[in-house]
């Protein structure tokens, strides 16, 4: 079961700071203590020393160490604080990102239970390197153990006088769009957690109007590594184009549903190798949680974790899931199921999302149960077309990818669906996706 | 040095009202539940009349005209 953190985080104990190997698993974010408990400031800075200071210096090393965002648009992180340092209209504001509204995803929340200060170190390099007034720490107000584990370190980091700023520690609602960055602004400035239209973007005019530098939280982490030990030790390991270690969350039909830290150099199937191998014989992986892919499990197999690679298959590692789907599943029904959950969280603000979703999610359950021929398809190919880049956000955009990815990859068992002969597994109940976390509230 | 002009959809406050596609047939078509879909294409000074026809009779000020390109 995925429910409690806990589960998630069956880590043998790591191998000893610093792990220079390069091997699939690369514990860097989370070496040291091995446990459910949160890393304290002392052992902290014990373990890593004290950070530097930040400024302009940093972000050019953000530049050379080619880190990218880790939330799932893998935009440079360096460009990034560049262009809102840049920006004349007020102080900047720094948020970490913690809304981690994916379903599968437990990345970020396992980072922020159990390493709050390498999140919060990352947070002030920022307010330091953008010379930010403000920093805000957005998190998912189901991510408890996050939440309190990041509470408790910005006391202790006040109590030690260990920066200058403050951080703000936020709820965010439990809802898939509120990581969303324009959703984002919109809820710290008093609004509901809805996308906004952009542009003005939040780097230009962001959280009370001002240049806002919205950052994943994994991301903010790597930073706090990055700053200490440089850019060449961050590209020691993983490739040219995607260097250093991915935290990913590893879980359906292998041994142990986990979140792990892998070399990004690595390949899928040495992932799932990592985590104890499959359960059963697998027919695909969906990359990049429910706005990624799915990806024949032949093909998957020797996919290395690089990002160029990953686009030149069609796919990307978008938040870090892999979900492994065994052959005894209906990778339509799932879609559907993927399908109908994304519909549920539109925003109801766009008319193509609001009711571009629903019609392809029943279309595409009308189809999993065999109540459809074949104009079903090409409806839905239609409906994709009219769907995507057509919100205000990227919310269809996502369904589409998901949804042309399954067209591709269960094209076979589409045909045999819509001659209505519905495979064995369409009417299972699916163990496979973890509950949604079930927030209806946009405050 | 010809004036380009393109018309931006701001999805949120669309109603679907659908006068846009009826006055600017040559860019604008709806999709299967009555909502815009704006062309690509850039609207030159053959087609400005309409198309600021088009953004003024939206009932919910949905649309927007904006300058493109001044030649290059």
């Amino acid at each position: 079961m995925l429910a409690t953190r806990r589960s998630l985080d069956p880590r043998e104990p790591g191998p000893q700071w610093p792990p220079a190997q390069s091997g699939t698993a690369c514990w860097r974010l989370l070496s040291g203590p091995a446990g459910p408990d949160a890393e304290s400031l002392p052992d902290h800075l014990q373990r890593l020393g004290r950070r530097p200071t930040g400024g302009a210096w940093l972000v050019d090393v953000l530049d050379a160490s080619n880190l990218r965002g880790r939330g799932g648009a893998a935009f440079p992180t360096g460009r990034k604080w560049r262009s809102v340092a840049a920006e004349t209209n007020g102080d900047p504001v720094v948020v970490v990102n913690l809304a981690e509204g994916e379903p599968a995803s437990f990345k970020d929340q396992t980072l922020g239970a159990l390493r709050p200060h390498l999140i919060l170190d990352g947070a002030a390099l920022a307010v330091e390197s953008v010379a930010a007034s403000r920093a805000i720490v957005y998190v998912g107000r189901a991510h408890a153990a996050a939440r309190d584990a990041l509470r408790f370190a910005a006391r202790e980091r006040r109590r030690h006088k260990a920066d200058e700023c403050r951080f703000d520690i936020v709820d965010a609602p439990d809802r898939y769009v509120a990581g969303e960055t324009s959703a984002l602004v919109n809820r710290l400035n008093g609004g509901p957690s809805k996308p906004t239209m952009t542009p003005p973007r939040p780097h230009q005019v962001g959280v009370s109007g001002r240049p806002t530098l919205i950052q994943n939280a994994e991301t903010m982490a790597h930073v706090a590594l990055i700053a200490r030990y440089g850019p060449e030790w961050f590209r020691q390991v993983g490739t040219p184009e995607s260097p250093g270690t991915a935290l990913l969350t590893v879980l359906g039909g292998v041994a142990r549903p986990t979140v792990i830290e892998v070399d990004r150099g690595t390949t899928v199937g040495a992932v799932i190798d990592a985590v104890g191998g499959l359960t059963g014989a697998a027919q695909a992986v969906l990359l990049g949680g429910y706005f990624g892919t799915w990806v024949p499990a032949a093909d998957a197999w020797n996919l290395r974790l690089d990002d160029q690679v990953l686009a030149g298959h069609a796919t990307s590692l978008g938040c870090g899931v892999v979900l492994v789907l065994p052959t005894v599943s209906c990778g339509l029904a799932e879609t559907a199921r993927i399908l109908r959950y994304l519909a549920g969280e539109s925003a109801g603000q766009c008319g193509p999302c609001v009711f571009g979703l629903d019609a392809i999610a029943s279309a595409m359950e009308r189809a999993v149960h065999g109540r459809a021929d074949a104009s079903e398809r090409d409806r839905l190919i239609r409906w994709a077309g009219q769907i995507s880049h057509r919100g205000a956000c990227h919310h269809p955009d996502g369904a589409v990818r998901l949804l042309n990815s399954a067209l591709r990859v269960f094209e076979r068992d589409l045909a045999l669906h819509l001659g209505r002969r519905p495979c064995r597994y369409a009417r299972v109940a699916s163990t496979l996706l973890p509950p949604a976390r079930g927030g209806t509230e946009w405050q | 040095m010809a004036v380009t002009w393109q018309i931006r959809w701001d999805p949120i406050r669309c109603g679907a009202h659908g006068y846009c596609a009826e006055i600017l047939p040559e860019r604008i078509t709806l999709d299967d539940w009555g909502f815009p879909i704006i062309s690509a294409e850039p609207i030159g000074t053959e087609l400005e009349e309409h198309a600021r026809r088009a953004v003024a009779q939206c009932p919910l000020l949905a649309l927007k005209l904006e300058r493109r390109s001044v030649g290059h």
